[in-house]
């Protein structure tokens, strides 16, 4: 028994060291930087890459694409959750006041529901207008099951439904440049925002 | 008369297959409950749905390839997969000397998801396959069979069991092969696993990094297999290749065919 707890953890370690190369994520609440290239052809490591058309909390058709141009900060969260989401939500509105005015026809900030069946357009309408978010810079997107599935893979988002009415997730704050390429990721609530705003004001500036 | 008796199950029996619409490279899983190890304190209900027997081999994977170039190993988007994918292919059109009916490893869960809705089907769920893979030869739950934990846990500490071919383990129950002992396999919400301790969430233990974390406690911890393939799932990123990670395709009943 010893042996295969050896084996297993010595698997996973060999597993981990194989991915070194492109792991982008090493600590937790650290910020991350992703190489990224700029070029007027989408970069091969932008989300805009995937397919999926997603629908706003206007009941709006959305590519991701639809964003390319401006940075986008994103999270995923379902307007039903009672613990962790508000913070998350106030995390983002922390971030947002930490943006200078000016500067807010350029940002995106993107709530993702990973509960596409209870979260409509008009649940997630209602969930906008209860936190204060409808200036044109909040967007609340809900898309496909198997979309949403891959969205959450692609940001390294861990979810499951618990109960009908819950979900556990993890809390990850994403900032994606102005080509959908992932830049900074934050995990954590109610962490120091810090490094969270400064690779945003990197990625406005350029 | 006894001939004839057998002939007419052995007819009906073909008739009832037919009616599936399927080859004999898919079996149907009898949906029910039960209590997976993670993520859940009640049991989950798993509905009617056809699997393949099989992980998918080279050869499935390489006619896939032929019709869907963009997945070929020269043309895949890193943002699908990494430096690994299909590393021990000499090239995009040849799996080289891996055997063509052995199971394709390396490549990411993207790849395989697109397989399967290449051929209109789509991977199982966590719960679809742990479901079917707790089933041993005779019973649809093994579980608390006398050896049969212990049977998975050998063939687990078997090496390199990713470059045999295919069938080459036990067929359970339902009929379904290679679910232990050939390839861990991906499933469709692989990324729904949250255990605390996992390597790159060590420093933190896990406390506010999950909403509701502490709700995906284990369920029973002799389950000692289960919890190996939980933790793998945890450990991996969706564009990962790994040389012992394949997959197989489910598909969902025609909803006429469901209540039986």
């Amino acid at each position: 028994m010893k042996k295969l707890v050896l084996l297993f953890g010595m698997l996973v370690f060999l597993a981990a060291c194989n991915q070194a190369d492109d792991l982008p994520v090493v600590v937790t609440g650290e910020a991350i930087s992703v190489e990224k290239a700029m070029s007027q052809e989408l970069p091969e490591m932008s989300v805009y890459h995937l397919p999926a058309t997603w629908t706003n909390q206007d009941a709006q058709e959305i590519q991701l694409e639809d964003m390319r141009g401006k940075v986008v900060v994103m999270v995923m969260i379902y307007t039903s959750c009672k613990s962790a989401c508000p913070r998350l939500v106030a995390d983002m509105r922390n971030i947002e006041r930490q943006v200078p005015k000016e500067y807010l026809d350029e940002i995106q900030f993107v709530m993702v529901s990973i509960d596409p069946e209870t979260d409509t357009p008009q649940r997630l309408k209602a969930f906008s207008e209860e936190n204060q978010m409808t200036d044109d810079h909040w967007m609340f997107l809900r898309g496909s099951e198997a979309d949403t599935r891959e969205f959450a893979a692609v940001l390294a988002v861990s979810y499951r439904q618990i109960s009908p009415i819950d979900f556990s997730h993890s809390n990850i704050i994403s900032v994606f440049d102005k080509d959908g390429v992932l830049v900074h990721q934050k995990e954590g609530l109610g962490v120091d925002s810090e490094e969270t705003i400064t690779a945003i004001h990197q990625e406005l500036q350029r | 008369m006894k001939t004839i008796f057998r002939l007419a199950v052995a007819i009906a029996v073909m008739i009832q297959s037919q009616t599936f619409g399927q080859s004999e490279s898919m079996v149907k899983i009898e949906g029910g409950s039960y209590l997976p190890l993670y993520g859940t304190e009640q049991e989950v209900v798993v509905g009617d749905f056809l699997m393949d027997v099989t992980p998918v081999t080279n050869q499935d994977f390489l006619e896939f390839l032929q019709e869907n170039p963009q997945w070929k190993k020269s043309q895949v988007r890193p943002l699908f997969a990494d430096s690994n994918y299909l590393a021990t292919w000499p090239s995009d059109d040849s799996y080289g000397a891996n055997l063509p009916s052995a199971p394709v490893t390396m490549i990411s869960w993207y790849a395989a998801k697109n397989y399967c809705e290449w051929l209109e089907m789509r991977l199982p769920t966590i719960d679809e396959w742990e479901y079917v893979a707790m089933a041993s030869a005779t019973r649809p739950d093994g579980r608390q069979e006398a050896g049969f934990q212990k049977t998975i846990l050998g063939l687990y500490e078997a090496p390199n069991t990713y470059k045999n071919e295919v069938g080459t383990t036990f067929r359970n129950y339902w009929g379904v092969e290679d679910l232990h002992g050939l390839v861990w396999e991906w499933t469709m919400d692989f990324n729904s696993i949250m255990i605390g301790g996992e390597s790159r969430k060590d420093s933190a233990g896990g406390g506010n990094l999950f909403c509701a974390g502490a709700a995906v406690g284990a369920s029973d911890v002799k389950d000692y297999a289960a919890f190996m393939r939980y933790t793998f799932r945890g450990s991996v990123k969706a564009k990962y290749a790994v040389k012992n990670l394949g997959f197989r395709c489910v598909k969902d009943l025609p909803a006429d065919q469901n209540k039986n």
